[in-house]
């Protein structure tokens, strides 16, 4: 039975012709407006996150969908996938990653610059999942930090959205002196980088 | 005049009278075995004799039997008559404390990655073989997974409940 075509029958007016991000908090008068730098720095870096896509497995498919039209990450200022490391700021790690794999992401994270991030998308990149076995990481975090955690097997494109907006949150009100900080350079040592 | 179980298993007997033992047709698939110093020489009947021409060889794998002392590893040999469409399942066995088997690589080309997969997993020493070293797994891994001793779960995982996974 062919399906009938649907078109966009409820009319859904813009709120705004162009959507801008709110603004930061701060003192305006004519001609000027001061805030703190952290959060124009935040504002900025929070709306332009180039990921980098490591995608092993079903959840890079997945990821597929996100960057497509219909759920269209650029929404979110990350269009731009790179895949050289040195220009990305989120490296995005969707499936299974083997014992073998392992030093490869690991490398692919010390390549990147700072500041960079990590999320780990599906169950496999997060715990091992369904792989509870001896050829696989049980989890990225073994062999580099990770900032957020998505759960699914795979996840849908939503969950994988709703991952990246808490990595902007994340982003937006990170310190700038978090990376020179002791608690940092620890987290770090603690998986022997640097 | 087509190849048949019963003609390859008479040649067989022939040739290595005492040697060959177990013959078996499980699925139709004539299966045999022999110990573990003639596998080459078995090998190279089957392959040069101008009746039977087993000269491709489909796979060749590893099999653990704790149980079975002295006995304990299997390397199992898939050959196959292209010609006549015929296969054969040829296997030898030997002792878990000295597992060495003389490498099929100078014969079939085949047996070379499938012989470091069988080390890889099993541990058998395959002697002359040109690189044996792991394949598939880290090469920082020290013991050989697939042996029944060891367990399939990731040993180093401390998170999961076992009750819940039903192995309490």
């Amino acid at each position: 039975m062919s399906r009938p075509v649907s078109y966009n029958l409820i009319k859904k007016p813009l709120e705004t012709d162009i959507s801008l991000a709110d603004m930061p908090e701060g003192s305006m008068g004519e001609g000027f407006f001061a805030t703190k730098l952290n959060t124009v720095i935040g504002l900025a870096r929070k709306n332009s996150i180039w990921p980098l896509p490591f995608a092993t497995s079903c959840c890079g498919i997945e990821f597929m969908a996100t960057m497509g039209s219909h759920y269209d990450l650029a929404r979110f200022g990350s269009e731009r996938v790179g895949f050289s490391p040195r220009q990305c700021d989120l490296l995005m790690v969707m499936g299974t990653i083997a014992k073998k794999m392992g030093p490869v992401v690991k490398q692919v994270y010390l390549q990147m610059a700072e500041p960079r991030w990590v999320i780990a998308v599906g169950a496999c990149a997060s715990s091992g999942g369904i792989f509870d076995t001896y050829s696989v990481l049980q989890g990225i975090d073994q062999v580099v930090p990770v900032d957020v955690y998505v759960p699914g097997c795979p996840p849908r494109p939503e969950a994988i959205i709703d991952g990246v907006m808490r990595v902007q949150d994340l982003v937006g009100k990170e310190s700038l002196r978090r990376r020179n900080g002791d608690r940092y350079k620890l987290l770090l040592e603690s998986y022997g980088i640097q | 005049m087509t190849l048949t179980n019963k003609h390859i298993k008479q040649r067989l007997t022939d040739k290595f009278p005492e040697q060959v033992s177990c013959f078996d047709e499980p699925y139709g698939m004539l299966t045999f075995e022999a110990p573990k110093e003639l596998n080459l020489k078995v090998l190279n009947f089957l392959y040069d004799d101008e009746e039977l021409k087993f000269r491709f060889m489909t796979d060749l794998c590893g099999v653990h039997y704790p149980d079975s002392k002295g006995k304990e590893l299997a390397v199992v040999y898939h050959l196959h008559n292209l010609e006549d469409n015929i296969r054969i399942r040829f296997k030898v066995f030997t002792d878990i404390n000295q597992p060495d088997i003389y490498t099929a690589t100078g014969l079939f080309s085949a047996a070379n990655w499938m012989e470091r997969e069988t080390y890889d997993f099993y541990g058998v020493n395959f002697v002359g073989h040109p690189k044996l070293k792991r394949i598939l797994n880290v090469d920082e891994m020290d013991y050989f997974p697939m042996r029944k001793e060891f367990p399939l779960e990731d040993q180093t995982r401390i998170d999961k409940d076992d009750e819940m996974f039903g192995r309490g």
